[in-house]
């Protein structure tokens, strides 16, 4: 095991000892088709150590922040928080240690260092008490959830012995991933789910089934598109500069398509649907390597969008509400408006560069969903500026690692999945904090990891661990020659 | 498959970066026009997050800010003499914002005005409590008294300015209200009593020495007068003039007439007609000067001026563009279309006191930060000059002879010279309304102190007779004038 590097910036692969390329800098033209020499390969765990009592460590800090902001002393739970989320660290990362050894060492750091500062959030405006409409402490719930996730994390490092075992379920993932998606439409919507038809509910247990059908939907295309990719790509009539592909091909495209507007229409879920298309698209593309499908893709979305856009009220509510965020504030305001963008926007503007400080903003204003769908509200009133952007650049640095974690795996139907999983990721992100900071129309989805909700908490640390049973696969060192892959 | 992971990174990294320009635009670019964004209930709870700054009368403060540490509220606005100083000092209240000179000097009050930011900025690096700086008036506690004592339960208002400076020495309102009724704690008991204040049908809100307008009655004839000797019309006080009794009104056949016809106001010289405030003497001097004239010198005293600040924005006083020669006989002696505020007429006497020269009048005279130094104090400039000083000794003869042997005398103070005019103003449908009783005057100390009053008291006649004003208004005014001289 090598000594503790900083200089993480080209170490990926190229770097290992014994190998005179790595060391002068300069990198392997075709990584995949390197040849590996297994002894010595550094495997960059106790970087991850470092990185990771570094992520526990800063949610403490804030955590510290917002009591010495709010009641002038240490909170009482400090201790037994910073014990938990550090145990919770420590055992995923000995399960690293022992079961993915060779795996990314950002990816672990990230996920508990945003989750953890989403928890601190989640617990600052359990503080606000009445001054939220609604209010309930949260924060234990999401800590338990964290566990949950985090479990799920080491059972997928654990239990996954291969990401291409995954292969085998293709069309059973297909089937679990529709009746996932479908079933929201069976269950009542609650009123103050704000039209959005995205939840199970059991009594007093709810679920979220579109994050767990982010991933499964992944594996479903990573394998799918595995097998079909040759004929995608090849099996197509050149037109007017575009290859377009065969009929019976294009059949599973327009289940998808068909599929992303049903959800839009069901379930009023604009945001699920715009994820599924824009990840089927992306996967689509890295396949076949065909921009056409690209330029498909985005007349299809164009296309559904602007019929649904038309014929539901839901969703024309939430575009006007993004063109006039301040509607609401009227006298008479729209029906169906809502003050959240607007409170959205004035708790970032309240916060502009430096932000309020922990504990010390008033982002309660945003009322509903503030714990969750908008709990980048608090981040940037809270933390202004400076803090949003390093939130985002965290979120940046995961899905680099994921799609390095792309470039990086040997089988096709991993970097189909690793790019699957790190541009839903993306996709995510860029949906929700776009809708959040008024970039896009919002729609009802969570922040990954800093938001308050179960599911989403739990798939997401799913998703990490299968970036990460990928990287480690592509990292391993390997006695046997791999095959080279077509890039 | 590398080359389109390369390229699909490089999208997500684009959508990272769509949410970083975003989230710069809004908290960077923005962030002021939405952290002052009229619906940010935030600057509410600001201005009352810290001690408010202070309003300043003869040296003490009139104004507190409690401590309740309430959820939204750490401070509550209280004042001291409330009903007394609420024509000066207005409400802060946290359910209602702000009037008057808790509105106008916010940016100071509440410590957020630009000029005061180096200082927040110090006191924020040395951890000290931000605080509001202090607004200091000219309102003489005293004078201010004995206006509210006098008007006690009447309606109607008093303006004491200081001739040579313009500052105004008492600002009081008649019936008041106290702004701690309705300044924060409990909303209930806040709303009802704002609701009452709304509601009755006295206007106690009302800023009657700034906000509203009243015919002027006989006190206008100083206008007319000085009018009259800036034409050479006449060239002394005891120019006799030609005046029939009754004198019927040009282009009628309506007969102007006198209180009684006793008076000897038949081809009276100016200073009997002042005297005994013949209505004949002085309605034939407006016709024969024509509106055009009137309003020249009526405007050079403010009237149709809708920028007289002081800060508090007083309501335009009024002489009619377009008039009939009997309707500017009428607009003469004040009546018809002619009205005035308090303020305006207590301008006319010190712009005579003052030898000619109208001093801008001004409430504030130092604004400063919460270390007690200056920010910015009032320097006195000139208003306006609407006569030459040798026709402001001819008009304070007039004034003087009224005090002396006319309807003025309940205004006398041993050993002070005091000029005064009584006005008793008909108004409501065909006069049917109790007259409105002036008393507009001056007072000239042995030490050279001076100081100019105006006094309306509403519906305070118990009949028309021109004693009235003598009676019920000149008793204030002397005390007003007795409080600033004894000084």
């Amino acid at each position: 095991m090598s000594t503790f590097d900083l200089s993480s910036s080209h170490s990926d692969s190229g770097r290992r000892s014994g190998d005179p390329r790595g060391r002068s800098g300069i990198r392997p033209r075709r990584r995949e088709n390197t040849t590996i020499t297994p002894q010595g390969t550094p495997n960059r765990r106790n970087t991850e150590l470092a990185m990771l009592a570094f992520a526990v460590v800063l949610p403490i800090f804030a955590y510290a922040n917002v009591g010495l902001a709010m009641d002038k002393k240490l909170p009482g739970g400090m201790l037994a928080y910073g014990a938990g989320m550090g145990t919770l660290a420590l055992v995923a990362h000995l399960a690293m240690r022992r079961f993915a050894p060779y795996a990314d060492p950002l990816l672990l750091p990230l996920g508990t260092l945003l989750n953890g500062l989403g928890l601190v959030m989640i617990w600052r405006l359990d503080k606000a008490g009445k001054l939220l409409r609604g209010n309930f402490p949260a924060a234990a719930n999401q800590l338990m959830w964290s566990g949950l996730g985090i479990a799920l994390f080491i059972g997928v490092i654990v239990l996954l012995k291969d990401h291409r075992i995954l292969q085998r379920y293709t069309y059973i993932s297909m089937a679990v991933a529709l009746v996932l998606l479908a079933a929201p439409a069976f269950f009542p919507s609650r009123a103050e789910d704000f039209g959005a038809k995205i939840w199970i509910r059991f009594g007093s247990f709810s679920f979220q089934p579109g994050e767990f059908a982010k991933i499964i939907l992944t594996v479903f295309f990573s394998g799918y598109l595995m097998v079909k990719r040759d004929a995608l790509a090849l099996a197509s009539r050149r037109f007017m500069g575009l290859y377009l592909p065969r009929g019976r091909d294009l059949g599973p495209i327009i289940v998808v398509w068909l599929l992303s507007i049903l959800i839009l229409v069901f379930e009023t879920d604009l945001g699920t649907s715009f994820l599924f298309f824009g990840l089927f698209v992306v996967m689509l593309y890295v396949a076949t390597e065909r921009t056409s499908w690209i330029v498909f893709g985005l007349l299809m979305s164009i296309g559904g969008a602007a019929v649904v856009a038309t014929s539901e009220p839901h969703v024309k509510t939430r575009i006007d509400a993004w063109l006039d965020p301040m509607a609401a504030f009227a006298p008479k305001p729209p029906p169906g408006s809502t003050e959240q963008i607007g409170q959205t926007l004035m708790a970032f503007g309240s916060g502009g560069v430096t932000g309020s400080g922990l504990g010390q903003g008033r982002s309660w204003l945003i009322q509903f969903a503030a714990k969750s769908d908008f709990i980048l509200g608090s981040f940037g009133e809270e933390l202004g500026l400076t803090g949003m952007m390093a939130i985002f650049l965290l979120y940046a640095l995961l899905v680099q690692r994921g799609l390095r974690t792309a470039v990086a795996a040997r089988d096709p139907f991993g970097k189909l999945l690793a790019v699957g999983l790190s541009s839903a990721f993306a996709l995510q992100v860029f949906v929700v904090a776009g809708g959040v900071t008024g970039l896009i129309p919002l729609t009802g989805m969570t922040m990954p990891f800093l938001a308050q909700g179960g599911s989403s908490v739990v798939a997401n640390w799913a998703l990490i661990a299968l970036l990460l049973k990928i990287s480690d696969s592509a990292r391993r060192p390997s006695a046997e020659p791999t095959q080279a892959t077509p890039s | 498959m590398n080359k389109p992971i390369r390229r699909v990174s490089i999208f997500c990294l684009v959508l990272i970066l769509a949410l970083l320009l975003r989230t710069n635009w809004v908290q960077g670019v923005q962030a002021d026009a939405w952290a002052s964004n009229t619906h940010n209930e935030r600057n509410e709870y600001d201005r009352y997050a810290y001690p408010r700054g202070n309003i300043i009368v003869g040296g003490n403060p009139v104004t507190k800010s409690d401590f309740v540490n309430g959820l939204r509220y750490k401070y509550k606005r209280a004042w001291i003499d409330g009903p007394m100083y609420a024509p000066v000092t207005g409400y802060s209240s946290q359910a209602y914002k702000t009037s008057q000179l808790e509105n106008l000097e916010d940016g100071i009050l509440s410590g957020t005005d630009s000029r005061l930011f180096f200082r927040n900025t110090l006191d924020m690096l040395t951890g000290k409590q931000k605080q509001g700086g202090d607004v200091v008036t000219t309102i003489n506690p005293k004078a201010q008294k004995a206006a509210f004592d006098g008007l006690g339960d009447k309606k109607g208002a008093a303006v004491a300015l200081d001739p040579k400076t313009g500052a105004i020495l008492a600002l009081v309102s008649t019936p008041s209200y106290d702004p701690s009724t309705f300044a924060g704690g409990d909303p209930a008991t806040d709303g009802k009593a704002w609701t009452a204040l709304q509601n009755d049908p006295n206007k106690p809100m009302l800023n009657r020495a700034l906000r509203e307008t009243y015919p002027p009655g006989s006190t206008f004839k100083l206008v007319t007068a000085t009018t009259a000797f800036e034409n050479g019309m006449f060239q002394g006080p005891d120019d006799k003039t030609s005046t029939p009794d009754p004198y019927v009104l040009p282009g009628t056949k309506t007969e102007l007439k006198n209180d009684s016809d006793t008076e000897p106001c038949q081809d009276a010289t100016l200073r009997v007609a002042m005297e005994y405030s013949c209505n004949t003497v002085y309605g034939k001097i407006g016709a024969d000067l024509g509106k055009d004239k009137l309003r020249a010198e009526a405007e050079k005293f403010g009237f149709n001026n809708d920028k007289i600040d002081t800060p508090i924005r007083a309501v335009p006083s009024y002489f009619p563009k377009n008039s009939t020669p009997d309707g500017t006989a009428m607009d003469a002696i004040g009546q018809h279309d002619t009205r005035a505020t308090p303020l305006q007429m207590a301008m006319v006497a010190s712009a005579i006191a003052n030898n000619g020269t109208l001093m801008q009048p001004y409430l504030v005279d130092e604004e400063r930060a919460a270390n007690l130094t200056t920010i910015s104090k009032h320097t006195e400039h000139q208003f306006s000059q609407p006569m030459k000083p040798e026709t402001a000794q001819k008009l304070q003869q007039l004034m003087e002879s009224v005090v002396q042997d006319g309807t003025g005398k309940k205004a006398q103070i041993d050993g002070v010279t005091v000029g005064g005019k009584t006005g008793t103003a008909q108004h409501g449908q065909d006069n049917s309304g109790l007259p409105f009783a002036w008393f507009v005057s001056y007072a000239k100390g042995a030490g050279g102190q001076q100081v100019a009053v105006a006094v309306v008291v509403e519906d305070g006649a118990a009949s028309s007779n021109e004693i009235s004003g003598g009676s019920i208004a000149a008793p204030i005014a002397k005390s007003v004038m007795q409080a600033v001289l004894s000084k």
